[in-house]
């Protein structure tokens, strides 16, 4: 076992898990959750890479994941442009407006970071909802499915096997990232960012960095999002949709890759499991976000593995 | 004047009116915790949808108000006391959702509580309009102006002739220093959100005759006060009252000259603009980190 | 030449002259000690230095180039590196990684072979280990290699950040109180370290309130008080001055 790092461990072990759970599956329904699940994994994966490791809050991150879902589905239906080719050119311009952005935003602290973003998200929410000539407006839209070289992506099965291995991928680079110079100055800044000036760390740059990095897995997953599911609306930009996603990222454990897919499973399933009982599913999320802040502010995944190091530790 | 602007000043005030009692909650609660209270909205809502149910159910008006009041505070008091006393040392983005947390959680109770339909009060004072240089203005607009100066002016004085605002203004100023001299900080913060949420819902209440309230209604109007706090500068009571008139105000001649349907975004807007050229906001204090 | 040299330097804080009309020099390859009461404004001074503060007026050359309103990681990238007298510890991180931080401008910061794990990444960065652990050795922490920053005493933290300057690979180390809330075999360790960086060629420029520490091992002194400077010289000469006696005393007139 001692051969295995966490890393490789952590990735090996999400590998076995995605290849093994299709078992349990009895219909097509539970692909689809699955795939949402994983969906929201990947982006969380991207948004801990702001909060959890940069320590930078974002409550505007829906706006990012609407913007790649809209961009997909007005260029390929109203444009005709490959899918694959909207999907690049969508997280392409999220990216450049995250950074346009992030310059002026990213100097806020705390509770005007949470302000500003916030406002970002609600204004693309409020876009999207208006300008129904380009978006259909409430209403919403419908787009095709993803296809490339002649190869088609229907039904849920074939995007479970699509999000695995965009999931794993994602989860590879993230770590990948986390380890390197540049992840260890995204943490310094996090850490103290003066400490991480003193020693040549340009802060301000790496915020705006990690920002557009994060606002483009949101992006992408937006695009693959629209084009599974065949219609987006405005919604999934919203407000309430931004704090869900910080939602995953916090309860599964800030500055944890495996927590991010954690907290991205579990808020997406709790619906599905409460939908007997689905007037109580507010107060209940409601709950979950109240709880785990008080009692394991780090989150699911860092507490557990916290509690067995101190449990090896007492032997 | 043009009639048509004096009818949206009329509205402005009104809607400003409200985002500035909800900005002295985000302040006051700020300044006693350090804590940007995001369920500051739901104790519109609650004002509002307690009171309006109640007189619906036939209690006489002025009881229904009272005891929403009461509610909005009793909720305050437990938010404090169970949901951001025991995270107290904890850092900004836990407590931001903390109370996230708290305000889907009273949103998901009032929709069980209550319902999902829209509510409404009775105009205070009947619902014929004045005409006023060509414009009309709803009796209940100037009820909701002249409560919002009342409750305005009543701070005043509490913060500045009482020995218990003073206690909470000044640990505001210093929390060693005040609890050095005798304050007890946990009574301070109790009566904070307790005052918060009676804002709030004093808002929700006088408000509610003319916009209706839901169980969603809460959202919009939270945020709007956070604009409006954030724009005066965190923290600061004259700011965020000023804050609230400037985001009414604009957002009004804006959903009139321009597009109403981007009504909504104006604050958010205007907020984004003040924090790119100055983060302190309008009234805030200018800050060096010390290292 | 001057390594580096303060010209008329001032920082008000609304109204108050925290360093006011400030002017001295800095020779290289010395031990340079600043002193002075608490709220003399040597905090402040090391600010202004390394650019976290922008000057109310006067100027800061570093090796000949005039550095004020300059940024802090522009100034590193130059040769300047510090510590702080309030710990500014990557506590988030483990304490090899403080250091490993501390190299940062010495490695491949591109993005995409980051991303990518390319194998000069990974090459970069086992030399980038090595060369953290002999620094960590070199101050004395050789038994926090595995640490977590955030479960290390207060007196290794100190230490820690000074292995994290030096993987700077700094011209000039400037220290804010480095004995500070150390026990008195923490302080003479430190003391040593401080000794052997110099002796390896770095500037230091320190700010101690260990007099016994000062005047053992500095080349030059500065004292300060309220924000101006008091006297300067050796240890022998800043020891004998009568206004620095005078404002340790605290009889001032």
């Amino acid at each position: 076992m001692n051969m295995m790092t966490p890393r490789t461990g952590g990735l090996a072990l999400l590998a076995v898990i995605i290849t093994v759970a299709p078992i349990g599956f009895t219909n097509t329904y539970f692909y689809d959750v699955a795939v949402n699940a994983m969906f929201n994994a990947i982006l969380c994966i991207g948004l801990n890479l702001l909060i959890g490791y940069a320590g930078q809050i974002s409550l505007g991150h829906a706006g990012f994941l609407a913007l790649g879902a809209y961009g997909s589905a007005i260029m390929t239906t109203a444009y005709g442009v490959p899918p694959i080719a909207a999907m690049l050119i969508s997280a392409t311009v999220v990216g450049l407006i995250a950074f346009v952005v992030g310059r002026p935003i990213l100097k806020l602290k705390g509770h005007y970071l949470a302000m500003a973003t916030l406002g970002i998200g609600i204004i693309i929410h409020i876009v999207l909802k208006t300008e129904s000539k380009i978006t259909g407006g409430p209403d919403g839209m419908s787009l095709d499915n993803f296809s490339m070289l002649g190869f088609t992506i229907m039904g849920d099965k074939m995007w479970y096997w699509v999000a695995g291995v965009l999931l794993i991928l994602s989860a590879w680079l993230a770590l990948n990232l986390i380890d390197s110079p540049v992840g260890r100055a995204l943490r310094a800044v996090h850490g103290s960012e003066v400490g991480a000036e003193v020693v040549g760390v340009d802060t301000s740059s790496y915020k705006v960095l990690v920002f557009v990095v994060s606002a483009v897995f949101a992006s992408l997953v937006g695009s693959l999002f629209a084009h599974k599911n065949g219609f987006i609306t405005p919604d999934i930009g919203s407000f309430f949709g931004s704090v869900h996603l910080v939602t995953m990222v916090v309860l599964g454990g800030m500055a944890s890759v495996f927590g991010s897919v954690i907290g991205a499973v579990i808020l997406t399933l709790l619906p599905q499991v409460l939908a007997a009982v689905e007037q109580y599913e507010a107060m209940i999320l409601g709950g979950i976000m109240m709880g785990t802040m008080i009692f394991m502010p780090k989150g699911l995944l860092p507490s557990i593995l916290a509690s067995l190091k101190r449990r090896e530790a007492g032997r | 004047m043009s009639a048509a602007l004096l009818q949206y000043l009329f509205s402005g005030l009104t809607s400003g009116a409200i985002y500035a009692l909800a900005g002295l909650g985000f302040a006051i609660i700020y300044n006693a915790s350090h804590v940007i209270n995001f369920a500051q909205g739901e104790f519109i809502m609650i004002g509002g949808m307690a009171s309006a149910t109640m007189v619906a159910a036939g209690v006489p008006m002025p009881l229904a108000i009272v005891l929403a009041l009461l509610i909005a505070m009793a909720v305050g008091v437990i938010l404090e006391k169970f949901a951001i006393e025991p995270a107290r040392n904890a850092d900004v983005v836990t407590i931001i959702i903390i109370t996230i947390g708290a305000s889907i959680f009273l949103r998901g109770a009032a929709q069980i509580i209550w319902d999902k339909e829209f509510h409404s009060l009775p105009a205070f004072s009947g619902e014929n309009p004045i005409a006023v240089l060509g414009a009309t203005l709803m009796p209940q607009s100037l009820w909701v102006v002249g409560v919002a100066g009342v409750v305005i002016v009543a701070l005043w004085w509490f913060f500045n002739r009482t020995m218990f605002g003073k206690a909470m203004l000044a640990t505001s100023h210093n929390r060693l220093a005040a609890q050095l001299v005798g304050v007890g900080v946990k009574k301070v913060l109790l009566a904070s959100f307790a005052l918060s949420a009676l804002l709030g819902a004093v808002g929700g209440v006088v408000v509610t005759p003319i916009t209706f309230t839901n169980y969603e209604a809460g959202i919009m109007l939270g945020l709007k006060g956070f604009s409006a706090a954030v724009l005066g500068g965190l923290g600061n009571g004259t700011g965020a009252i000023v804050g609230g008139l400037i985001v009414g105000i604009v957002e009004a001649l804006a959903s009139g000259y321009l597009s109403s349907a981007y009504k909504d975004a104006i604050a958010f807007i205007i907020i984004l603009f003040v924090l790119f050229f100055m983060p302190n906001g309008l009234f805030g204090k200018r800050g060096t980190d010390r290292v | 030449m001057s390594l580096l040299q303060v010209e008329s330097l001032s920082k008000e804080f609304g109204g108050v002259h925290a360093v006011e009309d400030l002017t001295f020099t800095v020779e290289p390859g010395h031990i340079h000690s600043i002193i002075g009461p608490n709220g003399a404004g040597k905090t402040t001074l090391f600010n202004l230095i390394t650019g976290v503060y922008t000057p109310s007026a006067g100027r800061v050359l570093f090796q000949d180039r005039m550095v004020s309103g300059m940024k802090p990681y522009e100034l590193a990238a130059m040769g300047m590196s510090r510590t702080f007298q309030n710990l500014q510890i990557f506590f988030n991180m483990k304490a090899i990684e403080n250091v490993m931080v501390g190299n940062h401008l010495q490695l491949n910061r591109s993005f995409l072979p980051s991303f990518l794990r390319l194998p000069g990444v990974v090459k970069g960065d086992r030399a980038c280990v090595e060369t953290c652990v002999e620094l960590m050795e070199f101050v004395g922490l050789g038994k926090y290699l595995d640490a977590d920053a955030a479960s290390m005493p207060y007196g290794a933290l100190k230490r820690l950040e000074v292995a994290r300057a030096l993987a700077a690979k700094p011209k000039i180390l400037l220290l804010d109180e480095p004995a500070a809330g150390l026990n008195a075999t923490e302080s003479r360790e430190i003391d040593e370290v401080i000794k052997r960086v110099a002796a390896s060629g770095i500037t230091v420029v320190l700010v101690e309130h260990d007099m016994k520490m000062v005047m053992g091992i500095s080349d030059h002194i500065t004292a300060l008080d309220y924000g101006r400077k008091l006297a300067e010289g050796t240890p022998a000469e800043v020891r004998a001055n009568p206004d620095v006696i005078k404002a340790y005393l605290g009889a001032h007139a």
